[in-house]
């Protein structure tokens, strides 16, 4: 019992305290980012607006070459009046609905199916990160092609995986549009997850797979105890990548096979009507950016139940 | 009943580690074969503490992991308590802690300790209950449901030495696990050590740079040269109980000086580069 005379490492107690103040700080952390995006978006309007004073009208014509676009209100209608296209009706029917609920319905629409693609995606490029964890071979013989899949265009496959739906029975059921559209989607948010998940799962430390192999630990016990767990910080912006290219891969599939219901759809038509009806593609265009932030939001979600995983900036 | 203790007292009586005539050797890159072990025995009785040292590259951490069936020996027989090792690995009959504590940072330091337990179907309350009980052994029990990022290196690695001591085994096997602290933590943790052992009766062994730290933990000192890598002499410490004035008393340098001419051996001094002499 001499051990106890022996001096201690010193032991801080004043932890409570320091949790405490790293509580204050990210609240004042979490306001900071809302404050910024508030800010961007302000800045764009501005040099909108700013621009369409000092441009000029006819754009900026510079040795036989147009460098600067018009300012008019024909290809730039003024903020607010994009705004207020939103409230006007559809088309010129008295009693139609308003610009803004088709959007909106658009929206709804490609995020269903944007949604579905992404979860498609992440069970595939799970499935393929895991596969490739486990097999040495696979690794070396999937990833060439994972890679691969990610050059060629997609404006040159949607059509094609469109053509193929078309000739599909699936439970029964014909083979819906959106249904390719979905595909399309998955097939670009798998990438980020299968890539990444990878990484994440190859993450351990030597030290650690040692241990779980001298506990015995079986593979599907390393997997579910280590290897998930400290792949989830590779997880997590994987997610928000493949939610990116689920709603990109699903607007550009939309609009490349002209697929009806969804915001990519709306662009094309709304972009038809831009020469006597300016603000009306851009509240479209806007449908699908902010289309974007919410899928981001979504992601975020996860990645706020997941928080426990991610990795500690400060080691004490 | 009687089989059962019969089988236990020839369990006891077995070498808690027999190595015999074991090689290993590693493919290298362009099909060059790395000899990282040549004809090694070695033989530590139960409750015995064995220091494995040597300079960088003469396999003291490869024989460790050959023992703990982490490797398996190219040539050669490894048992522990009469068992072969990976019978023993499969049984839990060792306890490990490297120089990186390994800790999952994503679990609490009691969750830590009984992830070992939770992979072998221990219930909750009992895997608790031992880990509260080894926490208070190595003096962090009030830091049960940290993270293991709040912990200094050295109470993450008296962490990892509670989660190696977690299935009650009766031989410990450590890879330089004070390699990574300074040296006032390093004494404290090698009193601490000698007393857990000295509590659970468990042998060791442990690899080490540290003259010193063999010297003063070890009841014999093995001492080894690289390429090939192997055993060139054993050394019997038989300091008695450790104290910390153990530390300053002449015997205590003699036999550091012993260990320290062991190493520059009949060899070049050149092989005792990589040996800190602290």
């Amino acid at each position: 019992m001499s051990v106890r005379t022996q001096q201690r490492p010193k032991v801080s107690s004043d932890e409570p305290d320091v949790v405490k103040v790293g509580r204050t700080i990210a609240a004042g952390a979490r306001l900071r980012p809302i404050a910024m995006s508030l800010l961007a978006i302000a800045i764009v309007i501005v040099v909108w607006e700013l621009y369409k004073v000092v441009g000029p009208e006819d754009g900026g014509e510079y040795f036989g070459m147009r460098l600067l676009p018009r300012a008019d209100d024909v290809s730039m209608p003024h903020i607010w009046s994009i705004f207020e296209r939103y409230w006007q009706p559809d088309v010129d029917v008295a009693g139609g609905s308003t610009v803004a609920v088709a959007v909106l319905q658009g929206m709804a629409f490609s995020l269903g199916v944007a949604g579905l693609g992404w979860l498609i995606g992440v069970v595939v490029g799970l499935g393929l990160a895991i596969l490739m964890q486990r097999f040495r071979t696979a690794e070396s013989g999937l990833l060439p092609y994972v890679v691969l899949s990610q050059t060629v265009p997609l404006v040159a496959l949607a059509p094609l995986v469109v053509g193929w739906g078309g000739q599909l029975k699936f439970f029964g059921r014909p083979w819906e549009p959106w249904m390719s559209v979905a595909m399309i989607s998955a097939y670009l948010a798998f990438f980020p997850v299968a890539v990444g998940v990878l990484r994440g799962l190859q993450s351990p430390a030597a030290t650690q797979v040692e241990l779980m192999r001298a506990y015995a630990a079986s593979w599907w016990k390393t997997l579910v105890r280590l290897r998930l767990p400290a792949s989830v910080p590779y997880l997590l912006p994987s997610l928000r990548l493949a939610a990116a290219a689920a709603i990109i891969g699903a607007i550009v599939a939309e609009i490349s096979t002209g697929t009806k219901g969804g915001i990519g759809r709306l662009i094309i038509d709304y972009a038809q009507a831009a020469t006597g009806d300016p603000p009306k593609p851009y509240t479209a265009i806007l449908g699908a950016a902010v289309l974007g932030l919410v899928a981001s939001a979504l992601v975020g979600f996860i990645e706020l139940a997941l928080r426990r995983y991610r990795p500690v900036e400060a080691r004490g | 009943m009687t089989t059962a203790a019969t089988a236990d007292r020839a369990a006891t009586a077995a070498p808690a580690v027999s190595v015999r005539q074991v090689s290993k050797t590693f493919s290298g890159r362009k099909g060059q074969a790395v000899t990282a072990l040549q004809d090694v025995d070695l033989e530590v009785a139960p409750g015995e503490f064995v220091s494995l040292i040597g300079p960088s590259g003469c396999g003291k951490s490869t024989l460790l992991r050959v023992i703990a069936n982490l490797l398996e020996p190219t040539a050669g027989s490894v048992e522990v308590f009469g068992k072969a090792a990976d019978q023993a690995r499969r049984d839990q009959d060792y306890g490990i802690a490297f120089q990186q504590a390994g800790l999952l940072p994503w679990r609490t330091v009691s969750a830590n300790i009984e992830l070992p337990l939770e992979l072998h179907g221990v219930g909750k309350a009992k895997r608790r209950a031992r880990a509260l009980e080894l926490l208070e052994m190595v003096g962090l029990a009030d830091f049960a449901d940290h993270r293991p990022d709040q912990l200094s290196g050295g109470m993450q690695q008296r962490v990892a030495i509670a989660r190696s001591l977690a299935e009650s085994p009766q031989l410990l096997l450590m890879d330089e696990p004070f390699g990574a602290l300074d040296e006032m933590t390093r004494e404290y943790m090698q009193v601490e050590l000698v007393r857990i052992c000295r509590e659970t009766g468990a042998a060791v062994v442990f690899v080490t740079h540290s003259i010193p730290e063999s010297v003063y933990l070890s009841d014999r000192v093995v001492v080894m040269s690289p390429r090939p890598g192997r055993i060139t002499e054993v050394i019997d410490i038989g300091l008695g109980d450790r104290t910390e004035s153990l530390r300053e008393a002449d015997t205590f340098f003699t036999r550091v000086t012993e260990v320290r001419e062991a190493l520059r051996g009949p060899h070049a001094a050149a092989q005792a580069l990589g040996v800190e002499a602290r």
